[in-house]
This record gives structure tokens, C-alpha cells and sequence, in this order.
């Protein structure tokens, strides 16, 4: 009943689901490693991605791919101004005030959207999402694979700024050594919201990626922040390579839960999965020990 | 060059420093010692930025810096080196120099970084390790390296021999006065007494938060009282 063929489909659909949750993880993880903060508003903002995707691909009819680029910058603005001028100075440098600021922004958010565009839950219309494409025995979802492309190239050009540029070498230095950082001249505060600025473009990516095959209501993101969070923790706190991995395992483990437990089981093999790696390995797969 | 006048400063109420003066000419080595607690490294973090300054002022180079931010401190070439170090543990030792320039010297980032692995070889042999993995001495060679490649128009040096052994705390002193033969304006700020009156040209020695005896060095060195209470003689 399982055929081998099956369940090589099954794994190559986890793994391209899992790009994409990765994706959103990223941003979560990126966040946390360098701000040392759990962004709640995270769920918000990619729902708010999500709506900027759909508004621009159902109501100005533009390719739902096109969009990613200019969103992509548009949220790295965004992310940057909300972390510089509001979660930063309404936080005064106290962490625990950043996560109520993180929260209250996300029940805003929220709330605005549901004001904005009712409950309803939309989706794009056209059959994009039908789309398959065959390879060897296997039919692949079109959208699914293109999801999975730019997820890996956009954690690739992540990879290449954190590594190359002096921003991202900065980014790096200020996640671990905000005083040293400081005293080589490097902006902490400036840091901190470009940190935030690319957490958020990451999402607007995830967003453009996600709406070809789902659908958008004014709390979707939570759904994929709980998955991401799931990742993060599992990856290793701040952790990129722990995002990415991570991100993929939990796209194979749903889809395999999936196809043996039924659908609607798929997501308790995720977290029969994070707790044992919370039982077996406490700081995560790449996390450093405390 | 730097200019401290009637500074009062701390952490929010409490102050630590309670109106000290000091000057640093030009290629000059000036020591501030004192025992811990004195304030030495509350001086060193008000005058980089990190604190703000109560009451006084803070002169560089002719301008005004007490409200200055720390990189705009950095990018005027006034360069910290903090105890403790504070390199990037999670990043090699060429990243973390290559960081030195972040603000100040950024053109000049290549011919820099030659010159600071010819002063620390060492740092050369190591450039591709995590500072992180380093020796202390290193790693007290790194955050030096790093603060020289923003090419400093003064040099704070936060207590650069703690923690070493006796042999890199001789060998770190030799490189001070190295540097300042080289035309370095360097202030020491040091709990090590007698070796940094040594190397250094005028000096200060602080008492809760405020001076109480400064002077040229060689006469400090001569001095009953401070012989007494901090040399034990």
C-alpha cells in the first residue's frame, strides 16, 4: 500500500512545504539572535504580508511572483522603522517590555486586518495552484517547487550578507557582543532595526510563496508561527543553519505524519518530534549549550 | 588632544566619577591607576559614549563629545579598548579586525590589517581561527589589533594586562611603549602601578571618582605617600 513511490513523493512534498516554513523561521530565528527577543508580532506581520500579496495579485492582477520583490523591500522598511521607532523606544532597552510591546503589536495588527477585511478567508483566484509538474514517477506541485527555488536562494543570498558584507558582519558581531560592537563604532540601535527590517522581508518572501497553494484570513500567520517557533527552538535558538534544517525536517516530518496518521493528524508528528528533541537535546540540533 | 573637565558621571543616580579632570597631549602615554572601584573603567566607558555624561565636559581634537554617540566618538578617532576584551567570540580573527574599520579608516582596511599582523604575528598565524578559541593574551592582542585598524588619534587601553601571566604583562607593556614610540597617544588606564608609571609620561591616580595625586610620571613613582599605599613600601 505504501509504495516506495509514495512515500518518496510524500518526503520530496515535506521537503518543499518545509522550505518555505523555514523561511519564516529565518526571520524568527535571525530576530532572536541578534536582538535576543521573541518577536510575537511575527504572526501579524505575516499575515499582513500575506493580504499585501493578495491585494496586489487579485486586485491589480499582477503575477503573484512579481510581487515578491517590491514587498520584499517594502517590509524591510517596515520592519526597520517599527523596530527603530516603535518596539525599540517604547521598550527602553528592557526585554521583557519588548515582548508585551511585540504582543500589543500583534493584537493591533490583527484587529486592524480583521477591521479591514472582515473574517473571511480568501484565497487567489485562478487554478495556479493546480498546477503539477511530473518528474519521473513523481507529479509535483508547480508552485511548491518554485516556493522551494526562492526559499533556498533567498537563504543563500541571507548566507552570503551575513558572511560577506560589512552589514552582516556587524549584524554578527552586535548578536554576540554589543559593547565590543559598540566601541568599534558599529550603530547598535541601526543594527537592531535592520536585523528586524530583514526578519520581516523574509516574511514578505514567505508570503508570496504561501498564497499560490493557501489561503489568507486575518490570523493565518499564527498557524505558521507555531510551526516556526517549533523550528527555532528545534534548529537551536538563533540559529540559521538550525532554521533551514529544521525547517525542512518539519516539512518531511507533517507530510509523513500525514500520509501514515491521515491528514489531519499530519501536524502531531511535529511536535511528538519537538518534544523529543527537547527531551534528548535541550539546546536544539545546531544551538550552542548554555 | 583630550580635554576632561570638572566630568561627573555614573549609572543613573549613582555616580561614580565625581569631577575629575585630566588632559592627554599629543604622542603621549597617560596613565589613570587606581584600585578597583575607583571608576577607572566608568571614566573609559563615559568618555567612549556608552555612558552619559552627568555635568562637565569632554573635549577632542576641539570639539565637544559628551553628547556624542559612541560611533560618532569612533569615527572621530578617540578608540576604546575595554577590559575584558569584548571581541566577537563568534567570528575569526580576521572578521573581527576587518570590524575595527567598520566607521573609521574603511579605505585603508588592507594596508592596516598588514600592519597590525606584522605587530602581532601571532594574530596572523591565527586569522582564520574563532577569536572565541583564543588564549587570553590573544585574545588581549586582538582587541588591541582590532582598535588599531581604525587608525586611533588616542588609544584607551582599559586595563590591558589583566589576566595575563607575569611574562605577557612584561611583553604587553613593551608594546605600549612601542606603539607610543611610534607616535601613539595612548591612556592606560591600569591597576598595574609601577609598570605603567614606567612607560608612562604624566599620570593620574584616582580616589573615589576624583583625582588625588597626579603629575609627571617619574616624580609619581617617587612619591612616599603613593609608595605607601600602593606599593606597600
Amino acid at each position: 500500500m505504501y509504495t516506495p513511490s509514495i512515500i518518496a513523493e510524500a518526503v520530496v512534498n515535506g521537503l518543499l512545504t518545509g522550505a518555505v516554513y523555514a523561511l519564516v523561521a529565518l526571520g524568527l530565528t535571525l530576530v532572536y539572535g541578534v536582538l535576543h527577543i521573541i518577536n510575537f508580532a511575527h504572526g501579524a506581520l505575516l499575515t499582513c504580508a500575506m493580504f499585501a500579496v493578495w491585494a496586489l495579485s487579485d486586485g491589480l492582477g499582477l503575477n503573484v511572483y512579481l510581487t515578491i520583490p517590491p514587498l520584499a523591500v517594502l517590509f524591510l522598511c517596515l520592519g526597520y522603522g517599527l523596530q527603530r521607532w516603535v518596539i525599540g523606544p517604547a521598550s527602553h532597552g528592557d526585554d521583557g517590555n519588548t515582548l508585551l510591546v511585540t504582543l500589543g503589536l500583534s493584537i493591533a495588527i490583527e484587529n486592524g486586518l480583521l477591521a479591514a477585511f472582515h473574517a473571511d478567508t480568501r484565497t487567489l483566484s485562478g487554478d495556479a495552484a493546480f498546477d503539477v509538474v511530473e518528474l519521473g514517477p513523481m507529479l509535483l506541485s508547480r508552485p511548491r517547487l518554485i516556493g522551494f527555488g526562492v526559499a533556498v536562494l533567498v537563504a543563500v543570498l541571507l548566507w552570503a550578507l551575513l558572511a560577506g558584507t560589512d552589514a552582516g558582519k556587524a549584524i554578527r558581531a552586535v548578536a554576540k557582543e554589543k559593547m565590543g560592537a559598540s566601541l568599534a563604532g558599529i550603530d547598535v540601535r541601526h543594527i537592531y532595526a535592520l536585523t528586524f527590517g530583514l526578519g520581516c522581508a523574509c516574511l514578505a518572501v514567505a508570503a508570496g510563496l504561501l498564497m499560490p497553494t493557501f489561503y489568507v484570513n486575518p490570523r493565518v500567520g499564527n498557524a505558521f508561527v507555531l510551526v516556526a517557533f517549533t523550528i527555532v527552538v528545534l534548529g537551536g535558538m538563533g540559529s540559521v543553519p538550525g532554521a533551514l534544517l529544521g525547517g525542512l525536517l518539519i516539512g518531511v516530518v507533517e507530510s509523513l505524519g500525514g500520509l501514515f496518521l491521515g491528514e489531519s493528524l499530519g501536524q502531531a508528528g511535529i511536535f511528538v518530534l519537538f518534544i523529543l528533541v527537547l527531551l534528548l537535546r535541550p539546546a536544539g540540533l545546531f544551538g550552542a549549550r548554555a | 588632544m583630550l580635554e576632561v573637565r570638572n566630568l561627573v558621571a555614573g549609572y543613573g543616580e549613582v555616580e561614580v566619577i565625581r569631577g575629575l579632570s585630566l588632559t592627554v597631549a599629543a604622542g603621549q602615554i597617560v596613565a589613570v591607576l587606581g584600585a578597583n572601584g575607583v571608576g577607572k573603567t566608568t571614566l573609559n566607558k563615559t568618555l567612549s559614549g556608552l555612558l552619559p555624561v552627568g555635568a562637565g565636559e569632554i573635549h577632542f581634537d576641539g570639539a565637544r563629545i559628551d553628547t556624542a554617540s559612541p560611533s560618532e566618538i569612533v569615527a572621530r578617532g578617540l578608540i576604546h579598548v575595554p577590559e575584558g576584551r569584548k571581541i566577537f567570540p563568534n567570528m575569526n580573527v580576521r572578521e573581527n579586525l576587518e570590524l575595527g574599520s567598520y566607521r573609521r579608516a574603511k579605505p585603508r582596511r588592507a594596508g592596516n590589517l598588514e600592519r597590525v599582523f606584522s605587530i602581532f604575528p601571532r594574530l596572523r598565524e591565527r586569522a582564520g581561527q574563532y577569536a572565541g578559541s583564543l588564549s587570553g593574551g590573544e585574545q588581549q592582542m586582538l582587541a588591541i589589533g582590532r582598535g588599531m585598524m581604525a587608525e586611533p588619534r588616542l588609544l584607551i587601553l582599559d586595563e590591558p594586562s589583566l589576566g595575563l601571566s607575569p611574562l605577557l604583562v612584561e611583553e604587553m607593556f613593551a608594546l605600549i611603549a612601542r606603539l607610543n614610540a611610534e607616535g601613539q597617544a595612548i591612556l592606560l588606564v591600569e591597576q598595574n602601578v609601577v609598570q605603567s608609571l614606567d612607560i608612562a609620561g604624566t599620570a593620574y591616580i584616582l580616589e573615589n571618582g576624583a583625582c588625588a595625586l597626579s603629575g609627571p610620571a617619574a616624580e609619581l613613582a617617587a612619591n612616599p605617600a603613593l609608595r605607601r599605599a600602593y606599593l606597600g613600601l
